[in-house]
């Protein structure tokens, strides 16, 4: 099968006040193309740093890190740019859209940076929104909006250059019940499409719906295990 | 829909969030770049005048004046150029085209039409005096040779003159009374506007109030000695000639023939009662002048861009830090440093560009503004607008075609300048760190 992306040894030092923390103490594991990955562990015990390592978003200190056939560490920054833009589609847990942006606005800014921007693509920009269930909200602003609906655009974003490579840090975090279930069976359904999912989270019923659980604790993985 | 556009496009977006912030950004080049234009127009129009002035006077002309020693003593014994000295110029300078050499005086006398008097200019010239000063005749005639010849009482009077001594119909033919004889008027001359000294060598000489004669005849009726009376004294004072001015042949020739014309006059004076001037040498001057003028109107301009370049790095700088967060997000969405650089500089030669073009409208509505502004001070301060030198407040701003594309370049060059910093700041922030900022 092929690996959408190995990690080995991956490690992850931040040098604060001449303090050192290891938030990454040498994470290992490899991910299928098409698998569907939840990363769960007590709090500060490295989960968002290692989905920002798997997101290019960061470097890692020492270890590997195969995108596909590409190593991340040999990349140049205009690279790890590029990478971001057209292969990984990334969903924060705190949205982070653009406030002065529309939500169709919102959805296109990736395309500005893949290069795929064209007379079509606001059209395309309106189906996302469609597909997430924002199909009468296109012209309103990220503060008019509900956290639901907002993560919603946030996936639409990170839909829209069509990465088979998606990342999500709780991306559940701050929406009830309902909206929780909405949002995993929008992530199920890009799953059966064959894209290859990590998502971070505090919640069983959440790592319930994905095939696989890698539990973190100080920096290490404790379990990793398939249902 | 091109790369540029669109950059363009999400700058503009951008700025128009904070419009007023902007619009004072935009005005600080504004001002700068209007600046440029209006200095630069104005030291021209000055420039210019000055110029036109001193051509008036005569390029080819030499001035040979006589001056007051401050010696009071000498003077009872008469003092200045002689008739001496003006037939010597005359006849000894090679330079000089044939007949160019004339000899005037002037002292100050009162001009009586029965009840009517009036004081001015009594000046004894020759016939080409009017050529000379670019006085023209607006009834009658000048002085003539025959006149001079004869050593007629004739005169011409300044429109000023004809209109005040003689109110009721043409003065041609009258009497006028100069001193203790009467003199026949023969022509009127066209008013003219009194040409500005340059420098403090000449004094503004003004025409308006001039009674012409024949210097033959002055030298005969009237003589060198005149009683100046002062209140409680009064004061003999000689003198032959009051002013030579010698018209030189070949323009390249002037300044030599001036030094020719010190060394011959020179050893008949023990006094220092004369001064030699030429008024080309006043035109390089006033050329040098005004060039140094408008570097110097230049400078203040280009510190005011510098003034207006600070806004807007001062604007783009407080722009990343409150913008970190929306630098982090587009960084993690595939932005390349290249991309925010872009962003942000745009943005800053957006703002300089805008300021540019408003400043090149302003900078086409001088005129009209200085116009309005000129109309305004004359009727709220009037005094203080009449001290104002004729020069300057006359002026007319003559726009410089090149200061447009230059003020305009320097806007330009400004924002990028200026913008550089801001943006490479903003593109050096890390994604990790500028999404955590908050
Ligand atoms: N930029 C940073 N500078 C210094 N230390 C950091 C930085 N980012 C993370 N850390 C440290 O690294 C460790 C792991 O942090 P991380 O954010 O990955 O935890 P987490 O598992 O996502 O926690 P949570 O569940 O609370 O989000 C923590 O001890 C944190 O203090
Ligand atoms: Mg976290």
């Amino acid at each position: 099968m092929q690996l959408a992306a190995s990690i080995r040894e991956l490690r992850k030092d931040y040098v604060l006040s001449g303090e050192t923390v290891h938030a990454l103490r040498g994470v290992s594991f490899d991910v299928p193309e098409g698998d569907y990955i939840s990363i769960m562990g007590p709090s500060g015990s490295g989960k968002s740093t290692l989905l920002n390592l798997l997101g290019c978003l960061d470097r890692p200190t020492a270890g590997n890190f195969l995108l596909g056939p590409d190593d991340v560490a040999r990349m140049t920054d205009d690279q790890l740019a590029e990478t971001r833009a057209t292969r990984i589609g990334f969903v924060f847990q705190s949205y982070n859209l653009l406030p002065a942006l529309t939500v169709v606005e919102n959805i296109e800014v990736p395309l500005y940076y893949s290069g795929r921007l064209t007379r079509e693509s606001q059209q395309k920009c309106i189906e996302l929104a469609e597909l997430v269930g924002l199909g009468d909200r296109l012209d309103h602003r990220p503060m008019q909006l509900s956290g639901g609906q907002q993560q919603r655009v946030a996936i639409a974003r990170s839909l829209v250059n069509d990465p088979r490579f998606m990342l999500a840090d709780e991306p559940t975090g701050n929406l009830d019940s309902s909206t929780t279930e909405e949002i995993l069976d929008l992530l199920a359904r890009l799953n059966d499409e064959g894209r290859t999912i990590i998502l971070v989270t505090h919640e069983n019923e959440v790592a319930a719906r994905t095939c696989r659980t890698i539990w973190l604790r100080d920096g290490e993985i404790m379990t990793d295990e398939r249902k | 829909m091109s790369r540029t556009w669109r950059t363009f496009r999400l700058s503009v977006k951008s700025l128009l969030l904070h419009p007023l912030r902007s619009a004072l950004t935009v005005l600080g080049i504004f001002i700068g770049v209007c600046g440029v234009i209006w200095l630069l127009a104005i030291g021209e129009g000055i420039g210019r005048a000055a110029e036109d002035q001193i051509a008036d006077l005569g390029a080819r002309n030499i001035i040979v004046r006589t001056v007051k020693p401050n010696n009071d003593e000498a003077t009872d014994s008469g003092y200045g150029l002689t008739r001496a000295d003006y037939e010597r110029l005359r006849d000894t300078i090679p330079t000089i085209e044939p007949g160019g050499a004339l000899p005037i005086r002037i002292i100050t006398e009162e001009f009586r039409n029965r009840t009517r008097a009036k004081e001015g200019r009594l000046v004894g010239c020759t016939p080409q005096y009017a050529d000379v000063t670019r006085l023209q005749v607006a009834e009658g005639r000048f002085l003539t040779a025959a006149d001079a010849a004869e050593e007629r009482n004739y005169c011409v009077l300044s429109a000023e003159n004809a209109q005040e001594l003689f109110p009721l119909g043409t003065p041609i033919g009258q009497e006028l009374m100069i001193g203790e004889d009467f003199y026949t008027v023969v022509g009127v001359m066209k008013p003219r506007a009194a040409s500005a000294g340059i420098g403090g060598s000449y004094a503004a000489e003004d025409f308006s109030g001039d009674v012409y004669i024949p210097i033959e005849t002055f030298w005969r009726r009237i003589g060198d000695m005149i009683i100046i009376t002062k209140p409680g004294s009064f004061q003999r004072d000689i003198s032959e000639v009051t002013q030579v001015t010698l018209q030189v042949a070949d323009r390249d020739m002037v300044l030599p023939t001036r030094d020719l014309v010190i060394n011959t006059i020179a050893p008949y004076h023990t006094l220092e009662d004369f001064r030699v001037t030429a008024p080309l040498e006043l035109l390089q001057q006033a050329q040098t002048t005004r060039l140094m003028f408008m570097l110097f109107l230049g400078l203040i301009a280009a510190v005011s861009l510098v003034v207006g370049g600070i806004g807007i790095m001062n604007i783009m700088l407080a722009t990343v830090t409150e913008r970190t967060r929306e630098i982090g997000i587009r960084r993690a969405l595939g932005a390349k440093r290249r991309d925010i650089t872009q962003q942000f500089l745009s943005e800053a030669v957006v703002l300089s560009v805008v300021g540019g073009l408003l400043g090149v409208l302003g900078g086409l509505m001088c005129r009209p503004i200085t116009a309005l502004a000129r109309n305004r001070l004359e009727a709220w301060f009037p005094e203080q607008m009449s001290t104002l030198p004729e020069l300057v407040r006359n002026v007319e701003p003559l726009l410089v075609p090149w200061s447009f594309p230059l003020a305009f370049a320097i806007s330009a060059v400004v924002g990028v300048l200026f913008g550089v910093y801001p943006a490479i700041r903003a593109a050096r922030l890390d994604p990790i760190e500028a999404l955590r900022h908050e």
